[in-house]
């Protein structure tokens, strides 16, 4: 494998305090300089992104004075796909006296991702958690209450406590909403720049330092560059790498890849997190996948018949011949199982030839035993929503008939690598959410993804990002029109190509690849297959791509063809990750690494590393710099749910 | 399954534009509205010409960035949909569909089937918050919400701000749009301090945007996804009386 990849110097320091581990974040908040308040004012930030992370950060770091910029490529920051989140999110406020702590919060994280996240982050996270929700509540967020006025809670896959807040089916809207409109207000004062249908194309670095972005308007099609005293990057995943995701249609990594080949690393690209309860693909039109939350697993039970090949409908299929098998497996957390356990399970038995529904690929999720012992009103009460959205889309109504689920791409828990300050290799250059790879390991349990991003947009970028600041301001820049003329120069390049297929047609075949061999699970075959496949499409791509329209107008076209070609090159690193890593974690399962019983086998002595990778030039062997990761507090073992 | 599409194509905001003709063969009924223009545009695409232009993104009914009129109706037929979640087995196999994008003033159209609904963050920027800075928030627990409250809060809540209320109104009218956002505030304790200057600068900004006054038709409740109630505006009403009385 000495040829696809150069070993590089490992990473030495995180910047986190050597203290003890619940004073960490404490000490780092003494220590990091403050910039007083008049100072602030001739300080600029850009923020790109507007979901919970870029909303959040955007608004506190206004809040303190800053002058902050802001884009987002949808034609409201209100639209970012946060929105789309549905269960709830995580908080170890112990309402409910059922054991709940900041430290069995940490605890929960650091095993739940598979022993691969650091324990210094999480546990900040764990403890910032409480004051999210103190922060939600303030702004309105409408959170379900129980009778008495107080905050509901519910229980999460992978979690034995009840810790997740939610707002019925609809959290990651309300949450979002909740940001976006101290946003509004901030807009409103004049402290932030807000820049709608505004795509960031690549980054400005001075003198080592990152200045700016060079930005499309895509109403226009006017591209230009925008420089400040720092940048903070909370551009989402990259899972629409694999076509096919929960993600939204736009969702894109063309801003941390123009970063990682301005010089930041690019860390642990392979985790992809595959969500177990998604509505099944229906056909080749399929544009995406959506998600059914994780919630239902609360109260739905999984199963599918007994023998293969039974294609009786479920109505007839007598209780003897259903294997609930998530229960039956993991008797302890039974339906709960987390993200990556269930998935796998499912793809097990599909594989084994007992899915259901057209193709085999997928398996009950059935309400009966709820309806029964809840009542419709009590069912509808609690899944109301995500039951008449199924309906929707399948045309079956889940009150009658199980539903169908079947695992789908969710979310990435790489991305772009990050001191504990969340700084990347890159002065001046942050990184928040899901952009960056910091806080969930291998494996993101549920409802934690909309508490990191709002614990770094409203509490921990404007610490450290103050300590960074408080060298600002800095010189003047001189002359920036060579990143710009670079961006000109690749839409001229991407427009003139003149052949015969179009960007969605790549995309369509890129995200086969990578479902297929980087996806659920891999083995090295698959994967160096994979890796010859990605570099011909990607030269076919800048043979045969068509691109109609110009590049002076809205062109979805254009945007698309954008993604896409830098989806080519992440595609790329994201096998070459998962080809080297040779061992079964988290999302991640390696087929040559698993237990006797078919469950995934982790290889802490090998691999207890973050991998982040330096960018050499499209095709170069990357570099790999490891991150040796330590645990203290949270002793690995067999991830054990049964 | 074939539709014959008469789609609003417009090149830009200056443009005329006018309805063209396509015919889709080979759709399936399990297809979204958006995938069949997805079809059309990769056929399209493939002959040299450009795509159509629209509005979309989560594709799960809740970004709130789709929205087209289907047959004189904002998000088409079914009720309580938005265009990403319509699917094609409410259509007859050979139906002819017109799609136009939404029509009112304060819209301008960008693009074929895009408006520019930048005055709907306009309304919400003049007053559609409360003011909680980050870091001095209380416990949450300090803070009990009556449940019946938080239900009509989180009714209101649900706007997913598509503008197809707008896009509906004969006057083209933003109030259900405002009443959400000002009841989804106004009935929590937390939002309270700033009820009445919350419903007069939102109410203020949408006169200013151009958007129509309301006449109580409901047109904008029957086409709402989210089936928000017409009852939200007689809420901001009497919050914006309210208000004149106090400073009257």
């Amino acid at each position: 494998m000495s040829t696809v990849f150069v070993e590089g110097t490992p990473i030495s320091d995180t910047r986190a305090p050597d203290v003890p581990l619940e004073q960490r974040w404490e000490r780092r908040r003494f220590t990091a300089r403050l910039v007083n308040p008049a100072n602030r004012r001739r300080l600029s930030v850009i923020v790109v992104g507007t979901g919970l992370a870029g909303a959040s950060a955007a608004a506190t770091l206004a809040e303190l004075g800053y002058q902050v910029r802001s884009f987002c490529y949808q034609d409201s920051p209100r639209r970012a796909h946060s929105i789309a989140a549905q269960g709830g999110i995580n908080a170890a406020k112990n309402y409910r006296g059922d054991g709940d702590s900041v430290h069995r919060l940490f605890y929960d994280t650091v095993k739940g991702g598979d022993f691969r996240a650091r324990e210094s982050n999480v546990h900040r996270l764990a403890e910032l958690s409480v004051r999210i929700i103190d922060q939600a509540v303030a702004q309105g967020v409408p959170f379900a209450r129980e009778y008495g006025g107080l905050l509901d809670t519910r229980s999460f896959g992978g979690a034995q406590v009840s810790r997740t807040f939610y707002a019925r089916g609809q959290t990651g809207q309300q949450l979002l909403l909740g940001a976006y409109q101290a946003m509004a207000r901030q807009i409103h004062l004049g402290r932030i720049a807000m820049h709608p249908r505004t795509e960031m194309l690549d980054l400005v670095v001075v003198d080592g330092r990152a200045r700016g972005v060079v930005v499309r308007n895509l109403v226009t099609g006017e591209v230009s560059t925008h420089v400040a005293d720092a940048v903070v990057l909370a551009t989402g995943g990259y899972g629409n790498a694999f076509h096919l995701s929960t993600n939204a249609k736009g969702c894109n990594a063309t801003a941390i890849w123009r970063a990682h080949r301005r010089g930041a690393l690019f860390a642990n690209p392979c985790f992809t997190q595959i969500h177990p309860t998604c509505i099944p693909v229906s056909g080749g039109h399929q544009s995406k996948l959506t998600l059914m939350s994780e919630s239902l697993r609360n109260d739905g039970r999984v199963w599918v018949p007994v023998a293969a090949g039974d294609t009786r409908p479920p109505s007839q299929i007598p209780e003897a011949e259903r294997d609930y098998f998530l229960e039956r497996r993991y008797p302890a957390f039974g339906n709960l199982v987390p993200r990556d356990i269930a998935s796998r399970a499912v793809k097990s038995v599909c594989d084994a030839g007992r899915g259901v529904g057209p193709g085999g690929l997928g398996v009950y999720l059935d309400f009966a035993d709820a309806l029964e012992r809840l009542g419709r009103d009590g069912v509808e009460s609690r899944y109301g929503n995500l039951f008449a959205m199924y309906e929707r889309i399948t045309g079956d109504d889940p009150y009658r008939v199980p539903m169908r689920i079947y695992p789908a791409v969710h979310y990435t828990m790489g991305g772009l690598w990050v001191d504990y300050d969340l700084h990347s290799t890159i002065p001046g250059l942050f990184v928040i959410g899901e952009a960056n790879f910091s806080d969930h390991g291998a494996n993101r349990l549920g409802a934690s993804a909309l508490m990191q991003g709002l614990a770094d947009g409203y509490f921990v970028l404007p610490t450290t990002i103050g300590d960074y600041l408080a060298d600002g301001p800095f010189p003047a820049v001189g002359d920036v029109s060579g990143a710009q003329a670079e961006v000109e120069d690749r839409i001229a390049r991407l427009l003139s190509v003149d052949g015969d297929r179009s960007a969605e047609d790549f995309h369509r075949e890129l995200g086969a690849v990578l479902w297929e061999h980087c996806g659920m699970s891999r083995n090295e075959t698959g994967l160096r297959k994979a890796l010859e496949l990605i570099p011909a499409l990607r030269e076919e791509f800048w043979s045969r791509l068509r691109v109609p329209g110009s590049g002076a107008a809205l062109n979805q076209s254009l945007e698309k063809a954008g993604r896409v070609a830098d989806f080519l090159e992440l595609a790329e690193l994201m096998c070459l990750d998962a080809l080297h890593r040779t061992e079964s974690c988290g999302g991640h399962f390696r087929e040559e690494s698993q237990t006797a019983d078919g469950e995934a086998r982790r290889d802490d002595a090998a691999f207890s590393y973050v991998a982040a990778w330096e960018f050499t030039g499209v095709g170069q062997p990357p570099v790999l710099h490891r991150e040796a990761l330590s645990f203290d507090h949270v002793t690995p073992s067999q991830r054990s749910y049964s | 399954m074939k539709l014959v599409l008469k789609i609003w194509r417009q090149k830009d905001a200056a443009d005329r534009g006018g309805l063209v003709r396509y015919e889709v063969d080979g759709l399936s009924p399990d297809m979204s509205f958006l995938e069949v223009l997805d079809v059309l545009n990769e056929r399209l695409t493939a002959a040299g010409d450009e795509p159509v232009a629209f509005d979309h993104d989560c594709r799960e009914g809740i970004c709130g960035a789709c929205g087209v009129v289907i047959d004189g109706t904002a998000h088409g037929p079914q009720a309580a949909t938005t265009t990403c979640q319509l699917h094609l087995r409410h259509f007859a196999d050979g139906q002819t569909v017109t799609v136009e994008p939404w029509r009112a003033r304060a819209f301008p159209v960008v693009k074929d089937l895009v408006v520019d609904r930048g005055a709907l963050d306009r309304i919400i920027e003049a007053g559609g918050y409360i003011t909680a800075p980050t870091g001095s928030a209380p416990d949450a627990h300090a803070t009990p919400v009556p449940k019946p409250a938080a239900d009509v809060a989180f009714e209101a809540a649900a706007c997913i701000g598509c503008g197809a209320c707008v896009a509906a109104c004969p006057n083209g009218s933003a109030m259900l749009f405002t009443a959400a956002k000002a009841t989804h505030l106004g009935v929590l304790p937390q939002g309270e301090p700033e009820r009445p200057a919350r419903a007069v600068s939102m109410v203020a900004a949408q006169d200013a945007e151009g958007f129509g006054g309301c006449t109580n038709s409901g047109e904008c409740t029957a086409v709402c996804p989210k089936g928000i109630p017409l009852d939200t505006i007689g809420r901001l009403n009497r919050d914006v009386l309210g208000a004149a009385l106090r400073s009257g």
